[in-house]
């Protein structure tokens, strides 16, 4: 009872019989009945999460502290290695550029598509005339297959016959070998992949800015508060919650993404598009051989970085101030 | 309340019971799933989705089972896909009766386990050519039989030719064909297209010009692997052939020679019926090797007709029986031709060769080597994957061909070490 009183807020201190003496007239029975309905409801979700999000990370865990070959992977009973997957992955010399072109790609992307993705919803928000038949356009790109896009690009980006170099040409610049040279390529990737990435945020962003009050502006502008003082003051503070959450997904989303490098570039010229997803790939069915175990620890590792920055995300939500 | 809380306490009730049917239904799919595999219709996986049930291939598997007493259930799958989903089936042990498949996947399925050896189905191979049946075999056994085969040679444009005045009788060489080459880009085309992808297909096609500078794939780097390397580099550099060879597939690759523009592609038999199409005239010379007036060895192509280990060795003398009646010679010939591949028996061949289309074609697989062979097996897809990486890093200019090379050799050691 000291307890309960304590743990209720000061506003609901004052009447605490009006609630407490009903459920103390109730057989303790049904409490415990009503427990096991709550874990009936539950059981599905539970199950649901234990087969395809639990297990699955389990196996990968496991996969990735074996040494697995085709034999053993097909017989069992392949060794346990403990971190040695990871050793190797380690000493691999794929791993330091592979790890140099996950960041990059990764912050690239992002900072491209957030920033493309935010001017645009500033600029829609203005509410012109054919402004949501435009906004549906720029979603288009957002509802193609990855495959159609991705292979779209790598014609686009062809050496000898892309429509980018033809461009260049016409503008007396000579052509850009963007996907053959090792230079280019992760460039090009990160091209196709902000262009995919942009709808996504102006999606999110576009829906953000409608929640903040037309008063808010009206009333800046009143105090004599210019367009850039009012998306300063007014719209990136009060955009923060969804800019973070777009932001996470974003990154979650972009740390992941296969198959716009593997169509356009298979992370080659050798290792100079190769990020950690398409070296766990390639690892892992890349060859005739497959090498499980190895692919498993670099799929691991991508885990983990998701992870880390899923809990600085939590972090910061949780100590930001609440806006 | 009552009533609203029994409400719940039935809908719990239903949930609950709605996961027991669905684990029951799981658990139940499973069971007829293993049951069907011990005496139901037999199951055979191919890698040619292009066939569809009205197709002769189809028409053939049906036939061939009821020949043998059986209901065949085919499934078609990618053949970039076919590997992973052997292995996976195997390790749940529902792999199929009859498997066809790529041949350099041979030695990696044999060393899991996965096929049973000729000996064992009691399969006969005698009547097959050995160049052919070397990609099939791992340490003195053979694990299947080659539905037929088919290799690499070089297509010309006779037309862009003729302009440039170029024989193709005259290319014996690579000293000829790169003077070819000058001659083509000197009329306002393109030399040559190949296929330098990153994966497999790269080293596939880089494989002739490697085997015929006389390198082997034990050494990665010796003198003769640097000057396959290097004419394929300088060919690049001087504009023979196209920058985009570096992310071509084969089939990209013959898209750019399709558009006429240019002289020559290194492309393989399956492009046969395409050819046809383009609307200007072809031919076919071997690949040349270094020097000598001789053929270059092409790598084989094509696939295997396998028995797959079953947990009931009963089943393998119906699907003996599947395998001979698909590399028949009446039937392989049917299939060859539906697949334009070139036959795996010598009588095949013979039969082929009278038709002028194929006759080059036949004399390039007589010529040709099984990338697994030499006894590599599993080897192999190791050293590939370093071959082409180096093939990559030359073309692409990030290390010369003598330095892509011997850092491939220093890997592909450490690998298969």
């Amino acid at each position: 009872m000291n307890n309960r009183t304590r743990l209720r807020p000061a506003g609901g201190g004052e009447t605490p019989e009006v609630d407490a003496s009903p459920r103390l007239g109730r057989p303790l029975r049904r409490a415990r009945s009503g427990q096991w309905a709550a874990w009936a409801f539950l059981a599905p979700v539970v199950a649901y999460l234990a087969l395809f999000y639990a297990y699955p990370l389990y196996r990968n865990l496991d996969l990735s502290l074996r040494d697995y070959t085709v034999a053993s992977f097909v017989r069992g009973g392949a060794p346990f290695v403990g971190l040695g997957n990871y050793r190797t992955v380690l000493a691999d010399p794929t791993f330091g550029p592979a790890l140099l072109h996950t960041v990059v790609f990764t912050a690239a992307s992002l900072a491209f598509q957030f920033t493309i993705g935010l001017a645009l919803a500033v600029f829609f928000h203005q509410h012109f005339r054919l402004a949501v038949a435009l906004r549906a356009l720029f979603l288009v790109p957002w509802l193609l297959p990855l495959i159609v896009s991705a292979s779209t690009w790598s014609w686009l980006l062809n050496s000898d016959s892309g429509l980018v170099n033809y461009a260049l040409h016409l503008v007396g610049v000579g052509p850009v070998d963007w996907l053959t040279s090792p230079h280019w390529s992760l460039v090009s990737v990160i091209l196709a992949n902000v262009w995919i990435g942009i709808p996504f945020n102006l999606a999110l962003l576009y829906s953000g800015l409608q929640s903040i009050p037309d008063t808010l502006y009206e009333a800046a502008a009143l105090d004599g508060a210019g367009a850039w003082a009012r998306f300063r003051r007014i719209t990136l503070p009060l955009l923060r919650p969804v800019s973070a959450v777009t932001l996470l997904l974003g990154l979650i989303y972009t740390l992941k993404v296969f198959d716009i490098i593997w169509i356009m570039t298979r992370g080659g010229p050798v290792d100079s598009s190769t990020t950690f997803a398409t070296w766990s790939y390639r690892l892992g069915f890349g060859n005739l051989l497959p090498a499980f175990g190895s692919g498993a620890a670099v799929g691991n590792l991508l885990v983990l970085m998701a992870l880390l920055f899923g809990l600085v995300y939590i972090h910061t939500q949780r100590t930001a101030p609440a806006a | 309340m009552f009533s609203v809380i029994r409400a719940r306490r039935h809908a719990a009730a239903g949930f609950a019971a709605l996961l027991v049917i669905a684990v029951a239904a799981c658990g139940s799919t499973g069971a007829s799933g293993s049951s069907a595999t011990a005496s139901g219709p037999y199951t055979v996986w191919d890698p040619y989705p292009q066939f569809d049930n009205g197709s002769a291939w189809v028409r053939l598997l049906t036939k061939c089972g009821s020949d043998a007493g059986v209901q065949v259930k085919r499934t078609a799958f990618d053949t970039t896909d076919l590997t992973s989903k052997v292995l996976l089936a195997a390790q749940q042990g529902v792999a199929p009766d009859v498997l066809i498949v790529d041949n350099p996947v041979i030695s990696t399925l044999a060393q899991a386990g996965v096929l049973t050896d000729t000996a064992t189905a009691k399969v006969d191979t005698t009547a097959i050519e050995p160049n052919l049946l070397a990609a099939g075999q791992l340490n003195g056994k053979t694990y299947g039989v080659p539905i037929g085969a088919n290799t690499l040679a070089l297509y010309y444009n006779k037309n862009i030719l003729q302009a440039a005045g170029v024989d193709p009788a005259g290319v014996r060489d690579w000293s000829s064909l790169t003077a070819a080459l000058a001659k083509v880009k000197a009329a306002g085309k393109r030399g040559i297209t190949f296929s330098a992808i990153g994966t497999e297909e790269g080293s596939f096609q880089f494989l002739p010009w490697f085997w015929g500078a006389g390198a082997n794939l034990t050494n990665l780097s010796s003198p003769q692997a640097v000057s396959a390397l290097s004419l394929w580099t300088t060919w690049l550099a001087d504009g023979y052939a196209p920058n985009s060879v570096i992310n071509d597939t084969q089939t990209t690759s013959w898209q750019e020679f399709a558009t006429g523009q240019v002289g020559f592609a290194e492309n393989g038999t399956w492009q046969l019926s395409n050819a046809k199409q383009t609307g200007f005239p072809y031919g076919v010379i071997p690949i040349p090797a270094d020097n000598g007036g001789a053929t270059a060895p092409a790598p084989t192509g094509g696939e295997f007709v396998t028995v797959p280990v079953a947990s009931d060795s009963g089943r393998y003398r119906t699907s003996a029986k599947l395998v001979a009646c698909l590399t028949s010679a009446g039937n392989a010939y049917t299939t060859d031709t539906t697949l334009s591949y070139i036959g795996a028996t010598a009588t095949l061949q013979q039969k082929q060769a009278a038709n002028g289309d194929l006759s080059s074609w036949v004399a390039a697989v007589r010529s040709a080597k099984g990338r697994t062979s030499d006894n590599l097996g599993t080897k192999y897809p190791k050293i590939s994957q370093q071959l082409w990486t180096a093939v990559q890093a030359a073309l692409s200019g990030s290390a010369s061909p003598q330095a892509a090379l011997r850092t491939a050799q220093d890997a592909a050691a450490a690998a298969t070490r």
